[in-house]
């Protein structure tokens, strides 16, 4: 979980700095030229197999993790009170990953699966820029967007220094830092994420 | 005081178990949970009826036996064992439910009672330093700075009572398992099998059914004798560090 | 049977040396053909099993709690002694073989003193070899601390929990040895019975505590291993489970009991609350050295500790500097005892039950601040909130003493083993070192030389003498005899269903034995606790009720079956105080002082008593082991 969790998080500072290039405001011709980039360049398309097995292999290790996490208590408590041991979200990693699972695979079939499908068909990539203009018009569309990145957030939250405590990258010296960088991280990212249709919608970027 | 209290019943291993419910008003805030508990059986001897069977022994905090999830919280309400627990940290009138420690790795004896006995068979895999009697360096040929020992003290204040497997919503060990694994880790005297014991530990704290570490920090906080998640940590090293960079030996087995 | 405690001939330093080379040796592949029974695993126990492990014997463990971990050893706090001299402040082997001896006020053997004092630097070196966690200096060699009133630093710790750091180390070699299929370990089984025949020890009977099963199980020795009796008191620092069945029931079957009367009274221990107590703890000693011992000058009933500053000093009795004015409240445990229960009986004490005197730390927390205070007694001052719900930085403690140590136990010889050839005793379970009084940090260091570095070589001597042939299997008569006295036994207790509960019996119990047979003794009173402990003994056997039955885990019946061995044990006690008319250590017969003091009498006792069972009901026979020493002058002890 750790590892591809951490792999997943370096996919996400791409992702997020590629599409933070429509708050240039400039018709997304920035947008679209490194998306372009990113569309058509071979060693990106051959990284990008490593990247949907890396969400492949997150799903699963997640799935079976929470499968023997269940086994591991087969008879439940009747009464359990664990907000003063822990917090909520550092136990609904499981329900966040799945919220996101959910928000991936509308968020793909609104933009990844059909460009790619039409690249396959036709050699010709989709525009992307218009097509986010388009999209996240519909305001159900753009508070299913902002949901996903709040659950985003807090799977970070928890999920960022807990790569690394599974890691064993733990040290009295750097754990204040591994802290402060996941917390910036869960907020900051998420947060630009959330903007980009909000932005659009309220028509921020045109 | 008057306590309603929740208990789990259950005659054996095989049986099946359910809670019952018992008014309980001879209860004094200076009785600790246990004496508490103590009381309700003598009560229930006199009529004839079943005491209520839970581990206990030393009553001094120690020696890690008594057990008891109160109130959806291992050990109570306090980060503290269960015979230290005193009952004014209950209100007059309560209701409080008591279970067993539930997890596929600790089964239920008896009512509160439950086996713990995979806590001693991932002991045996390797929670040891392969010394005999006899024919040891003096004491003062291996130093140890003062803060590794102390660290070392810290890990190996563990008592064992499961407390963490209790609190950890996936019934994970990994808490009690590093604990040992630091110790040894961190003190000289453990280096010489430093990846063996890893490697077994882990794999015998598998193969006895405990769920796995999602660092919820709930048994770090539960931990009556607080040791902390630094462990866990410092065991998720040793054992990928013992899984890349085991001993590179060309010849194995000994010889003349 | 005349008592032959085989003490070697020479000198004092060199008799364990030449005592070991003269003990017979087995060989190295005949080992495996012997079988040890190992009862208990608490220091004494796990080491002892674990080193036999170790040298190739095949080894049955047991213990009745859910692992050998929760031995009630875990409990000792403050260190252990080992003559190591580290501190270069003129400590040595004889030094703490005086120090014990004259602590244990001249009633131990020298030679086995002196043997425990030699093997305690080995101890050390041991249990840092197996990565125990002692305190360190900042070079990275060991600490030490004085302790008890000890004039050198020789005790070795770790933090407050020493004991639970030794016994997990000795817990680690004896899971080695699990591992390794060299030690068999029986969690939840309890010993009931020694199997003996031919006058050797055979084996012994068990009951699994979880299905009621009673087992058989045949050796070439047994080793007990089984700790003290403090419980007999009821209310003790021991652990509940604490109990003398096992050396109870070896008694009954041929080993003496020695000097049963001396049991050691912890002065610094949180007061009674209530009926419902059901145990007591200990504050460290160490508290005495900046907290002052005092109670009104005019009893003042119920005086609550928030209360107390309202008492002027001048109404104050700080007895015990009253009274010694060169130790003051750092007089030896026996002393600070029985003056505390001195002024409670006077009607002085305070507290609800007025049985506490207070332990005041105003004046040191006014001289050294509190941060002072707070860094040497943190954890012990935040203990006693926890448990009173009392702050001591703001008001003082409430102390009384408790029951924290039985020095008698199974009579043993040099060799450790008890009347019954093959069967031995180890540790607290035996009377061997620690005579009339024990030394603070003491216990630890003979259980664990008793179990690393006495029995394996006294052991070996014995079997190398029987033969591996000379054994029994279960199939033997005396074991199915055995089996149906300890099964009939069981049924009848199940059977009486009377209307007490076995906790009021054990209480009524301790009560009796604590005002008798506590920290003073006198003859009416003696009389008067045995007339008691047989109307309780009566009591209990028509009386008392079990609920549930055999065949199952059955706390009520596993209690009872300690409380009864409990009472006659008590009997015995009782016997024994009446018989020593001295008083010395921890026993204090009122006849027996001079200026309010204990008086010993050397000419008169100077001796082990060891008691022989004679049957149900009989009166047990004394017989008297000579204490003879060759090195020591006894004096007698003053503190004024």
């Amino acid at each position: 979980m750790a590892l591809t969790g951490l792999f997943l998080i370096t996919f996400l500072i791409i992702h997020c700095t590629i599409n933070a290039m429509i708050f240039l405001n400039d018709g997304g011709v920035t947008f679209s030229h490194w998306g372009h980039f990113m569309g058509t360049n071979p060693v990106i398309r051959t990284l990008e197999i490593g990247l949907v097995a890396g969400f492949l292999i997150h799903i699963f290790q997640g799935l079976l993790l929470i499968k023997k996490n269940r086994d591991s208590r087969p008879v439940r408590y009747q009464v359990v009170a664990p907000a003063p041991n822990s917090t909520w979200y550092s136990r609904s990693m499981g329900l966040l990953g799945t919220l996101l699972l959910l928000f991936l695979i509308m968020h793909t079939a609104h933009f990844w699966i059909p460009n790619r499908a039409n690249q396959f068909a036709t050699g010709e990539e989709l525009n992307l820029y218009q097509m986010m203009l388009s999209i996240f018009a519909d305001p159900l569309i753009v508070a299913l967007y902002v949901l996903g990145c709040i659950s985003l957030a807090w799977h970070l939250l928890h999920g960022f220094w807990s790569a690394f405590q599974t890691l064993g990258l733990n040290h009295q010296r750097y754990n204040a830092i591994i802290h402060f960088v996941g917390t910036t991280f869960a907020i900051v990212v998420p947060l630009i994420f959330a903007l980009m249709p909000i932005a659009i919608y309220l028509n921020w970027v045109n | 005081m008057k306590l309603t209290l929740k208990i789990w019943r259950q005659k054996s291993n095989s049986s099946k178990g359910e809670f019952k419910t018992y008014i309980h008003d001879h209860v004094s805030p200076d009785m600790s949970f246990l004496e508490m508990l103590d009381v309700l059986n003598e009560g229930l001897v006199k009529k004839g009826e079943e005491p209520v069977h839970f581990d206990h022994d030393c009553r001094e905090g120690i020696c890690g036996m008594c057990s008891l999830y109160i109130n959806g919280r291992p050990h109570g309400p306090l980060q503290t064992t269960t015979c230290q627990l005193h009952m004014r940290s209950f209100k007059d009138g309560e209701t409080i439910t008591i279970e067993p420690w539930r997890a596929a790795a600790f089964p239920v004896v008896k009512d509160l009672v439950v086996d713990r006995s995979a806590f001693d068979r991932i002991q045996q895999a390797g929670g040891y330093v392969s010394v005999n009697t006899g024919g040891v360096p003096d004491g003062n040929a291996i130093p140890i700075a003062k803060k590794i020992a102390d660290e070392a003290m810290d890990a190996a204040a563990c008592i064992g009572c499961g407390a963490c497997v209790a609190a950890c919503k996936n019934a994970s060990a990994m808490l009690f398992v590093s604990a040992k694994v630091s110790q040894y880790a961190l003190l000289p005297q453990g280096q010489p099998e430093s990846k063996e014991r890893v490697d077994k530990m882990v794999a015998q704290m598998d193969d006895e059914g405990f769920g796995a570490c999602t660092n919820t920090k709930a048994c770090e906080a539960e931990c009556p004798k607080s040791i902390k998640i630094t462990n866990i940590a410092r065991m998720n090293r040793e054992y990928y560090s013992s899984m890349f960079t085991n001993y590179e030996v060309t010849v194995s087995g000994g010889g003349d | 049977m005349a008592l032959d405690s085989k003490i070697p001939a020479g000198s004092l330093a060199e008799k364990w040396s030449k005592h070991k080379f003269n003990l017979k040796l087995v060989n190295p592949a005949n080992k495996r053909k012997y079988d040890v029974i190992v009862v208990g695993t608490g220091l004494a126990g796990a080491s002892a099993a674990a080193s036999l492990g170790e040298l190739g014997y095949n080894v049955k463990a047991f213990c009745f709690q859910d692992s050998p971990r929760r031995a009630h050893s875990i409990a000792a706090q403050g260190g252990i002694n080992a003559a190591k001299n580290y501190q270069n402040d003129g400590d040595s082997v004889y030094r703490l073989f005086y120090d014990t001896i004259k602590g244990g006020d001249y009633r131990a053997r020298e030679a086995n003193v002196h043997r425990l004092a030699e093997v305690s630097v080995n101890i050390i070196d041991q249990c840092v070899a197996q990565g125990v966690p002692f305190a360190r200096e900042y070079g990275g060699t060991l600490a030490n601390r004085s302790f008890g009133g000890a004039q050198v630093s020789r005790t070795f710790y770790a933090r407050g929990q020493t004991g639970q750091q030794l016994l997990l180390g000795a817990y680690s070699a004896l899971n080695r040895q699990i591992a390794n299929g060299k030690v068999t370990m029986y969690n939840r089984s309890e010993m009931l019975d020694v199997v003996v025949v031919d006058g050797k020890a055979r084996g012994i009977v068990t009951r699994d505590l979880v299905t009621g099963k009673i087992e058989s199980h045949s050796a070439h020795a047994v080793l007990l291993c089984t700790g003290g009796y403090g419980n007999v008191f009821f209310l003790s620092t021991n652990a509940k489970g604490s109990n003398v069945t096992a050396a109870w029931r070896a008694h009954k079957k041929g080993a003496y009991f020695a000097n049963p009367c001396f049991t050691q009274i912890h002065p610094t221990c949180i007061p009674v609350s209530g009926d419902h107590q059901s145990k007591l703890t200990l504050m460290s000693e160490s508290l005495r050295n900046d907290g002052r011992v005092w109670v009104p000058k005019e009893a003042k009933k119920g005086l609550k500790a928030k209360d107390a500053a309202s008492i002027p000093d001048t109404d104050r009795d700080y007895f015990l500097e009253r009274k010694y004015p060169s130790f003051g409240n750092l007089v030896p445990r026996d002393v600070a005892s029985r003056n505390a229960k001195y002024v409670c009986d006077e009607g002085r004490g305070v507290g609800a039950t007025g049985l506490a005197v207070f332990l005041d730390f105003a004046d040191a927390i006014k001289r050294d601040g509190r941060s002072v205070i707070e860094a040497k007694y943190g954890n012990l001052f935040d203990m006693y909130k926890q448990i009173t719900g009392d702050d001591p930085y703001t008001m003082p403690m409430m102390i009384y003493p408790a029951v924290h140590y039985t020095m008698g136990g199974l009579w043993v010889d040099y060799n450790l083993m008890t009347t019954v050839p093959g069967l031995y005793a180890l540790g607290e379970c035996n009377f061997s070192d620690h005579g009339a009084n024990r030394l603070g940090a003491s216990a630890l260091m003979q259980g664990l030389a008793d179990g690393y570095f006495v029995i394996p070589y006294t052991l070996g001597d014995y079997l190398a003498t029987i033969g591996w042939k000379d054994k029994v299997d279960t199939n033997h008569p005396a074991f199915a005899e055995s089996i149906k006295s300890v099964t009939d036994r069981q049924e009848k207790l199940l059977s009486i269903k009377g209307k007490k509960t076995v906790d009021q019996l054990h209480r009524e119990l301790g009560l009796t034995m604590w005002e008798y047979c506590g920290m003073s003794r006198s003859e009416a009173g003696l009389k008067k606790a045995k007339q008691i402990i047989q109307d309780i003994k009566k009591e209990f056997w028509t009386n008392v009720n079990i609920v549930g039955s055999g065949n199952e885990l059955n706390m009520e019946l596993e209690k009872a079956n300690r409380v009864a061995d409990f009472i006659e044990l008590g009997e015995l006690m009782v016997d024994d105080a009446l018989n020593r008319t001295e008083s010395c250590g921890g026993h204090f017969r009122e006849e027996s002082q001079m200026d309010g003091e204990a008086l010993r009498n050397d000419k008169d006792f100077f001796y082990v008593s060891a008691w022989e069972y004679k049957g149900e009901g009989e009166q047990q026979a004394l017989h008297k082991d000579a204490l003879e020493y060759e090195f020591v002058k006894p004096t007698q002890r003053s503190y004024k």
